[in-house]
């Protein structure tokens, strides 16, 4: 039951990483080194979502053109589908987060899943059972897919090494978020057809978009620079050197550490979450330096483009990463991605799950 | 014992080609009583003499590894003296210094009793490094000069170095006069800052915290000062970086009477093995960029760096049963340590070849494999000499010694036959160890130790253990 992986396999490297190849062997440091990276990715035969990698463009988009569909169920007075039913979906959380597992379960039962939750507080793992173990327990009960989210980055990939089910990361330590990026992605794409009157844009190129604050402990902006920049996009890194990642050769971004000479020319301002254990690692000096240097205040805000966008994966910390009348103003998307959340969540499941028609 | 009732045996080592300090020759080797009786072109087996087949194979004197953690007492569950001195033959190790990392550690005369004890029956000859530090623990020193009337030659806090630069510094005073060897594992804290794998393009990209070769480095230019103003001899455990291998051409230019390791797997692996998340590649210090495991080749070729030592580590299945950031770290090495050198440093291209580059590997270059010679001397006698071991008849326990030849009339037998041609597959379930966490699983290597010979005995025959 388990899809061995042997070390004498090739492309397993690939399979998962950042992109084919040796980061040390590309050189490449700046922007445009991105677009060629993610085009050799099938859209069609990925059994597991583990990185944004396994997707690709074509699987993105195929992602958002699905969630098309389920945004359209969402409406319906009775929001449910037999798409998924008689599969089992289990909930793996061994990191507490209750808003994304309350959206991968909407999103499962929306599809006519069962549902199976497992997190930490009521587990087998306080116990010192390996997480090897957890899962082979959890897999051995009969399930189709495990969303997984586990402090330790890569955990999830591990674990399609000891189940058969398809194996979703729900996010992985500070690797990747890859359905938080695919919704990011389906919001900007939603904001930008209401702009246009209703005409879908084919992709996100075009856009430039800066991705500010903790980048070396971000899941998040790690899953988004490989979005943003396999639709198209240009994606600037914001962040003190501190939160910098150590290296960022291969990543097809430009980086600043001054965001005040960069908001002019922003089409989406994609803050993150700082947290206050950064703190008692010394990499800030304060939260208020943090928010005086990099927060979205009202008088940034202001140097913006009209019709640039704010995003944020909360839980969003009014008076640090955002000043409080900004989150609430109209440019804010926070909302819609939450509640984008669950349809890309439909989508994801059903497209390595589901078969025929919606 | 065993290793008693077989010492006299007679043993006729046939057709191989010898390899030892002094060069390399033809030669068929005689032992009997634990001895080599003759080295001659052509030995006629005695009657009922043990015939050990060499052709096409090098005979070398027995390997000596400066780095093993044996985990007893405290770690059975991970391995045993005896299984490990087993891991060690099949090797082609005959002796095998234990790290003092056990639970309890061995900073008193009384573990190390306890551990040489094991290992009077073992299938290789154990000796013990002691702690510097009581438990390890950076505070206070181990009864030292206690330990050395033992036979105890190399202290290492080793799986930790030693933080408080002033302790060092005393460590190094006191040690001076006993004869003995301070060992370090080069790792600041607080720069390695919990890291779990090299700090670089690849760590950044996977989201593992990393470990600066700063770490390494820092604590490295610490000591080689502190030895400068001590005067003390000092070993190096496990040198990983770029960086450190130039400080130690520094040092040694400088007349510093410093020595340094490397590991098998610094020599063979970088951290694009990581991007596997398999934990079986989590080790200390981490698996290094491509850049660094040239470096650490180049300063194996160009003579800087004095032995290769396994670190062997083993950890029980489960615990590499978890995420990397959970699982320990540490990689077995024993039965893999040569064939690895040999595939790293000494294969043809079109044998380079058969290695492969996935998952971490770093394929030869097109520069001149390392002399066998030379190879040797990094696996044998230079150890030999790090450790004290290259003595006859050392110690007041009547150790038998003599480690790492050279091959001649009247020295001790302990003996390795090694086939540079034979090609095999790592299965870590027909390994020795009781652990399984290799990170040559399911890899091709070439070369393999054909037959081990131990103070006289055939531990190892045709690439099998005796007993």
């Amino acid at each position: 039951m388990t899809a061995s992986r042997t070390p004498t396999s090739s492309g397993v490297l690939s399979e998962h990483s950042w992109s084919d190849g040796d980061p040390e062997a590309t050189g490449a440091t700046g922007a445009g080194a991105g677009e060629e990276q993610f085009a050799g990715h099938s859209a069609t035969t990925v059994r597991h979502l583990l990185s944004i990698a396994d997707l690709g463009r074509e699987g993105i988009l195929e992602i958002m053109r699905l969630s098309d569909a389920f945004a359209e169920v969402a409406e319906r007075p009775i929001p449910k589908v037999p798409a998924l039913r008689g599969r089992t979906v289990a909930t793996v959380f061994m990191e507490p987060s209750t808003r994304t597992r309350l959206s991968f379960e909407t999103a499962a039962k929306r599809l006519s899943a069962d549902v199976m939750t497992f997190t930490a507080a009521t587990s087998a793992a306080v116990k010192g059972e390996s997480l090897r173990d957890t899962v082979e327990t959890i897999d051995a009960m009969g399930i189709d897919a495990m969303v997984i989210r586990h402090q330790a980055s890569g955990a999830p990939l591990r674990v399609t090494d000891w189940v058969g089910a398809s194996v979703i990361n729900a996010g992985d330590g500070t690797h990747e978020h890859p359905t938080q990026a695919l919704l990011d992605c389906y919001t900007i794409r939603e904001a930008l057809t209401t702009r246009r009157n209703g005409a879908v844009p084919p992709d996100l190129r075009g856009l430039r978009i800066a991705i500010v604050g903790d980048i070396k402990h971000s899941r998040v902006a790690r899953s988004n620079v490989l979005a943003f920049t396999a639709l198209g996009a240009e994606v600037v890194l914001v962040a003190p050197p501190t939160l910098m990642p150590v290296s960022l050769e291969s990543w097809p971004v430009t980086t600043t550490g001054d965001l005040d000479s960069t908001l002019g020319d922003l089409d989406v301002v994609y803050l993150l979450r700082i947290q206050s254990e950064r703190l008692g690692e010394v990499l800030l000096p304060s939260l208020d330096e943090y928010h005086w240097r990099y927060g979205l205040t009202r008088a940034r805000a202001a140097a913006l483009k009209k019709e640039a966008l704010v995003m944020h994966p909360g839980p969003m910390i009014r008076g640090v990463e955002i000043s409080p009348e900004v989150a609430d103003l109209p440019a804010s998307l926070v909302t819609r991605q939450v509640r984008n959340g669950v349809v890309v969540r439909m989508a994801v499941l059903f497209h390595l799950l589901g078969s025929g028609a919606i | 014992m065993a290793r008693r009732d077989t010492q006299t045996e007679e043993i006729v080592i046939r057709g191989g080609t010898l390899v030892d300090e002094t060069g390399e020759r033809r030669g068929d080797v005689l032992v009997k009583d634990g001895r080599i009786v003759a080295v001659e072109e052509a030995i006629d087996a005695p009657k009922g003499a043990t015939v050990l087949d060499a052709g096409g194979c090098v005979v070398a004197p027995g390997l000596v590894d400066l780095h093993a953690h044996l985990r007893e007492p405290g770690g059975e569950i991970a391995e045993t003296v005896e299984s490990g001195s087993r891991a060690a033959a099949l090797g082609g190790y005959t002796a095998v210094v234990a790290m003092p990392n056990t639970e309890p550690a061995i900073d008193s005369a009384a573990v190390a009793r306890d551990v040489l004890t094991l290992g009077e029956v073992a299938l290789a000859e154990i000796a013990v490094a002691g702690a510097i530090t009581v438990g390890r623990r950076g505070e206070k020193l181990v009864p030292m000069a206690e330990l050395a009337a033992l036979g105890v030659r190399l202290f290492t806090d080793d799986g930790r170095g030693v933080q408080h630069a002033g302790l060092m510094r005393r460590a190094l005073e006191y040690a001076s006069g006993l004869g003995v060897v301070l060992a370090q594992h080069c790792e600041d804290e607080q720069l390695a800052a919990g890291g779990h794998m090299n700090e670089g393009a690849w760590s950044s990209r996977l989201g593992i915290a990393g470990q600066s070769a700063l770490a390494e480095e820092v604590m490295l230019a610490r000591d080689l000062a502190l030895a400068r103003l001590t005067g003390a001899p000092m070993h190096f455990l496990h040198l990983s970086t770029a960086g450190a291998i130039e400080m130690i051409r520094g040092a040694k230019a400088d007349g510093l009477a410093v020595t340094a390791e490397v590991t098998p797997h610094h020599l063979a692996l970088c951290d694009a093995a990581v991007a596997t998340y398999d934990p079986v590649y989590k080790v200390k210090p981490p698996l290094r960029t491509s850049f660094d495991v040239a470096a650490v080749r180049e300063g194996v070729v160009n003579g800087v760096v004095d032995a290769i030592a396994t670190d062997h580590a083993p950890h029980a299945p489960e615990r590499k049963d978890d995420p990397f950031d959970d699982a320990p770290a540490g990689m077995l090495g024993l039965e893999t340590a040569l064939a690895v050198a040999y595939s790293a440093l000494c294969a043809s291209p079109e044998q380079a070849a058969v290695t492969g580059d996935g998952h971490g590997w770093v394929t030869r270059g097109q520069g001149a494999p390392l002399p066998m010679k030379d190879l040797f001397g990094l696996f044998s006698w230079r150890p030999a000499r790090i450790a004290g071991l290259d003595r006859d008849g050392r110690g007041p326990r009547g150790g038998l010694g003599g480690q790492g030849g050279p091959i001649r009339p009247g020295a001790a037998a302990n003996l390795a036959v090694f086939d540079p041609s034979f090609e095999w597959v790592v299965d870590p379930s027909r390994q020795a160890s009781r652990s399984r966490n290799t990170p040559y699983a399911g890899r091709r290597l070439i070369g393999k130790v054909r037959h081990t010979v131990f103070a006289g005995e055939v531990v190892v025959e045709g690439g099998a253990p005796r007993r």
